[in-house]
């Protein structure tokens, strides 16, 4: 799923202060299950809004909604029948969802309430992961199924590198090596001998490196 | 041996002498006495000085540049190349410039995390891994092609270098790791700073049971102490480095003001001891901004007067 974090309240302050009837509009999808933009995180970024702009006597309309996706046209369409009863909106969802907002309601300044930070597993308990970045040609296959690309901080496709020391990435004691990782599988597996498979160039233009990337299937189209 | 290239160490290597190198880092400025000075010192010494590219991160004079001004007074540079700064476009093109001011030695490298020097919040490149920067050097020379296919005119004709680190883990890839390295093309090889003379020699044996020690010529790193601090910091804070207590120990059981000398002997003795090891082809001396320790090193180690080729 796509994970995310909170902005610093402050953050959103200043980007909202000038405005008087504000929605805070949340997202039932990924951002709620990693707890940064769903409808529980609504309701206590919305009353800590409240409070604060009372405090500085300067009482605000600040609503709450909470939409199934953000990222699809048929619920941001909800919005539509009360959008001009706000002056902005602070959006929850991940940069796919507020841009997806944006692009919808033009005169209606969008906030993102969230920064997105990867694509990720929730693998304990207030910890979320980077398995994938998206490259959009992947190599798992060849890679006992860990992933260089997001889980090298040098991307090196032919690893380890120098740095790799006790399985821990040169970055610090927090960070696996990934390479580590793809040899213990290898080896899980039987198939070390793999390693020495030399990886080739890889071609980056399915990535970032691209532009923009879309998918097209005709088979699906209407 | 046929050689491939005009490289003054390839010759040195191919004649099988044990070959020399040592290592200048250039200047955080624009001036380049300091890199002259640093050549002038060790010319004679050695047979090629390999010019760090922006190590440990820290933003200086391009390695490039800095190999330029050695090659214009008479010093053979190995160029270093680092794929987290620059593309595939950046590194070929920079190939060529090198090959244009004849210099003949490169060293692929994926280079130390952007985070650990002076641009943090920067992006890295890493569109090719350093395997197969040794891979595009090699097209480059040998198919006399860009990556992209078309033509070279002039080809460049690199002798084509890679790091080992015997020490990182984990040590059981270490050796098919290496062998990888010179599948992809690595004619020679410099390792890391061995201190842990036993590891090493343990890495060696394996690296001659497959026969590897015959297909690339292996030049043992080697680096000084300056102090009880240094190795304690190198043991600490340095990735993928190996300082065993007893080169620590032996510091600290000398007074400050001769530790200096302590570690130079260390180093002395850790050569004529690899010198007779099987496979090793040569001795790379990084005295890291103690390039005039060099001449000594070299001397005392039984390695000077250089042959001349």
């Amino acid at each position: 799923m796509i994970i995310a974090e909170k902005k610093p309240i402050e953050e959103i302050i200043e980007e909202i202060k000038d405005f008087q009837r504000i929605l805070i509009l949340g997202c039932n999808e990924c951002v709620t299950v990693c707890e940064a933009g769903g409808k529980k995180e609504v309701e206590i970024l919305a009353s800590a809004l409240r409070m604060y702009f009372i405090n500085k006597g300067n009482e605000k309309k600040i609503d709450e909604k909470t939409l199934e996706r953000q990222c699809d046209h048929e619920y941001l369409e909800e919005i539509r029948e009360n959008i001009d009863d706000y002056d902005a909106i602070v959006s929850l969802a991940c940069g796919v969802g507020v841009q997806f907002a944006a692009e919808k309601y033009l005169t209606t300044p969008l906030v993102p309430g969230v920064n997105t930070v990867c694509l990720g597993a929730n693998e304990d308990r207030g910890l979320w992961t980077e398995r994938c970045q998206a490259c959009g040609s992947c190599v798992l296959a060849k890679t006992g199924g860990i992933c260089p690309v997001s889980r090298c901080a040098k991307r090196v496709l032919n690893g380890p590198c120098g740095g790799s020391t006790n399985g821990k990435c040169e970055l610090g004691k927090d960070v696996d090596c990934a390479w580590q990782l793809i040899i213990d599988r290898l080896r899980a597996l039987g198939k070390l001998d793999d390693y020495e498979k030399v990886a080739p160039i890889k071609d980056w233009s399915t990535d970032r490196a691209g532009g923009p990337r879309t998918v097209t299937r005709e088979d699906v189209k209407i | 041996m046929s050689l491939n290239t005009e490289s003054k160490l390839e010759k040195i290597l191919k004649a099988g002498h044990l070959g020399v190198t040592s290592e200048c880092g250039p200047p955080r400025g624009s001036d380049p006495e300091g890199i002259k000075e640093k050549g002038k010192l060790i010319k004679d010494y050695v047979d090629a000085v390999n010019v760090t590219d922006n190590q440990t991160a820290m933003t200086r004079m391009s390695s490039l540049a800095a190999c330029i001004h050695l090659k214009l007074m008479g010093v053979e540079p190995v160029l270093q190349m680092v794929t987290r700064d620059r593309n595939r476009i950046a590194l070929q093109s920079d190939i060529l410039g090198a090959a244009s001011f004849d210099i003949n030695n490169m060293l692929c490298l994926s280079g130390d995390h952007q985070s650990f020097g002076d641009c943090a919040q920067g992006q890295n490149v890493h569109d090719l891994d350093s395997m197969q920067l040794v891979q595009t050097v090699r097209h480059m020379r040998d198919e006399g092609k860009f990556l992209g296919g078309d033509d070279i005119k002039r080809p460049p004709k690199m002798f084509v270098g890679a790091a080992a680190n015997p020490f990182a883990d984990p040590f059981e890839i270490r050796v098919p790791r290496l062998a990888k390295k010179i599948a992809c093309g690595a004619e020679f090889i410099q390792t890391q700073c061995i201190y842990n003379l036993d590891k090493f020699e343990e890495w060696m044996k394996r690296v001659e049971e497959r026969g590897l020690h015959e297909k690339t010529f292996i030049m043992a790193g080697m680096t000084p102490m300056k102090s009880v601090g240094m190795a304690k910091y190198m043991k600490n804070r340095v990735p993928g480095m190996d300082v065993p207590d007893a080169i620590i120990d032996r510091l600290a059981g000398v007074p400050k003001e001769k530790q200096a000398q302590e570690g130079i002997d260390i180093c002395v003795e850790a050569i004529q001891r690899l010198k007779e090891v099987k496979g090793v082809s040569g001795f790379h001396i990084m005295a890291i901004e103690w390039e005039e320790k060099v001449p000594e090193i070299v001397e005392r180690s039984g390695l000077y007067p250089r042959p001349e080729v």
